[in-house]
């Protein structure tokens, strides 16, 4: 497996000095092949994030082993791009400035950028059309919207062309219309660059028209409780989201996870 | 609707204050030597504009060169305090407990190091206004979000890189922030010392005016802090303001 998670127990301290240790994930084990497209779904709190931490090396697990293309991960790793839930822009720099931000941190690009920037400055440009962006990249974040920032976010997961793609509910803020936007041109990175993808959110219907693989995680302390392929062809047509196979599919993880927040969940109240 | 209209503000409640001020004196028929009439402190300021003049100026440099010392050093050290969480949790209580120090009770020791002149107001200065700059410069790279330095790492940057791309530049509008108060207490840091230990400056001035009961002089010489005072710390928030159009438009500090 490309990305390798196996017997994996992620704790917290405790905040305060007497209080309770937080056990977020236990018993963790999954794997997603090279160039495979991953989702990962399950109840608000139960360590969806904690995951992306540890996969990215930026925690490293009490137990268990983890690794990425065959190699232990035992800290950050340059080949991964990450966007995280919030897109954490940076208010001083412009939009085209943030996109740009791994490339001054991230080898070879970091030697490279002050000699080639009109190179990767247009690199940048072509992305953020890509998304639906194009010239807003001298604009600074605060004057785009929070869709918009999202965007940006994701571009700024994508500029170094990393390998993998560790994405956190990255679409989770945006009207239907602009996700479904933003779906297809997911899906359309993915089949253009063949990275590996591990996409973690809280919409079951995206999970499905992205994924080839669903995982499926149980309440606090989270663990893989299911693991759903997804048999649809690519491309996939955006009707797809309508048919009988695709509904039901969805429904079924739904289940899972109404199952895992009420059953297991000790102490997780039902939220609605 | 001038008298609320924003821009003439200031001008109008500082006419309307001397103006109470110049009548309350006629009215009660106050003695010149507790209380000089405004028109009294201008014609005094207007007689000594040597001596005031001459004065004003030293002041300004010990006030400056103390300051000058105060950002500087107030930036290095809040650099190297907001760098790591070790070194953090170390300084800052004997910086607290430093700072908790009144600066009066320095000055003898300054004194009986330097001798009387302007280097006790200098470093009078400087300690009094070195700690807002330390302790800002700390607090906007310790506040630093942990999911954005996350960013960071997760593309295995080191520590200068997000010091250099995140820490430094998110420090930025709180050392600016600081000037305004820093240059501020600079200015009571070098007239207190020039107060106790000095033969030249504002705060000598009026001690010697005061000892002479040339009362007038004395207030004199406070209207000319009361203006410096002013300049500089109107030149502090235009720096400020200019410095800091992100970190105020996107709602942050
Ligand atoms: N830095 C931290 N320190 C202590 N506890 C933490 C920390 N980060 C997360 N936790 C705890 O770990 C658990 C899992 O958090 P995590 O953010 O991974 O959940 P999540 O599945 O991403 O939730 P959501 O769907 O709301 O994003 C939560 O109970 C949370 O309170
Ligand atoms: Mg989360």
């Amino acid at each position: 497996m490309y990305v390798d998670l196996k017997g994996v127990r992620l704790e917290y301290p405790a905040a305060e000095p007497r209080g309770e240790p937080v056990l977020a994930l236990e018993e963790l084990t999954m794997g997603v092949g090279e160039g495979e497209f991953a989702a990962v779904v399950g109840p608000s709190g139960c360590g969806k994030s904690s995951l992306m931490r540890l996969a990215t090396g930026l925690r490293r697990p009490q137990e268990g082993d983890i690794s990425v293309a065959g190699a232990p991960v035992t800290g950050p790793l340059s080949i991964t791009g990450m966007a995280f839930q919030n897109p954490s822009l940076l208010p001083w720099r412009t939009t085209l400035a943030n996109v740009m931000l791994p490339l001054e941190i991230v080898r070879p690009h970091r030697g490279r950028l002050r000699r080639h920037r009109a190179e990767y400055e247009q690199q940048a440009e072509d992305l953020l059309s890509l998304v639906g962006l194009g010239g807003f990249g001298s604009r600074f974040p605060w004057q785009l919207s929070g869709g918009m920032q999202q965007r940006a976010n994701l571009c700024r997961a994508l500029i170094h062309d990393p390998v993998l793609l560790m994405l956190d509910e990255p679409f989770g803020a945006l009207d239907a219309f602009t996700r479904e936007e933003l779906w297809q041109v997911m899906a359309d990175l993915h089949a253009a660059k063949k990275f590996t993808v591990i996409l973690v959110t809280h919409d079951l219907r995206e999970a499905v028209y992205l994924a080839d693989k669903v995982f499926v995680m149980s309440a606090r302390p989270g663990k893989i409780i299911a693991e759903r392929k997804v048999p649809f062809e690519r491309p996939r047509p955006m009707d797809l989201i309508y048919e009988r196979e695709f509904v039901d599919l969805v429904q079924d993880l739904r289940g899972l996870i109404a199952d895992a927040r009420s059953g297991t969940g000790a102490g997780q109240r039902a939220a609605a | 609707m001038w008298l609320t209209s924003e821009r003439a503000a200031p001008a109008i409640y500082t006419i309307a204050l001397l103006v109470f001020w110049e009548a309350a004196v006629w009215i009660g028929n106050m003695p010149t030597y507790i209380l000089p009439a405004p028109t009294v402190i201008a014609g005094a300021i207007v007689q000594y504009w040597g001596p005031i003049w001459k004065n004003s100026l030293v002041t300004l440099w010990t006030t400056l060169a103390g300051f000058g010392l105060a950002v500087v050093g107030g930036l290095a050290l809040g650099l190297l305090v907001g760098w790591s969480k070790s070194i953090y949790a170390g300084l800052y209580p004997l910086m607290v407990g430093f700072n908790s120090i009144p600066k009066v009770a320095v000055v003898p020791i300054l004194v009986i190091w330097f001798g009387i002149g302007v280097v006790p107001a200098i470093i009078t200065a400087f300690l009094i206004a070195f700690f807002p700059v330390v302790v800002n410069v700390a607090t906007g790279l310790a506040t630093i979000e942990p999911e954005t330095e996350d960013v960071l790492r997760a593309l295995g940057a080191s520590k200068w890189d997000v010091m250099t791309k995140i820490g430094i530049p998110r420090a930025l509008p709180y050392f600016f922030g600081s000037l305004k108060v820093a240059i501020t207490l600079a200015f009571v840091g070098s007239v207190v010392s020039e107060t106790i230990a000095a033969n030249a400056g504002l705060g000598h001035m009026m001690l010697a005016a005061q000892s002479q009961f040339n009362v007038p002089l004395v207030f004199a010489g406070l209207v000319m802090l009361a203006i410096e005072g002013i300049v500089m710390y109107a030149i502090m928030a235009e720096i400020e303001k200019r410095t800091t159009g992100w970190a105020r438009r996107s709602g942050q500090t």
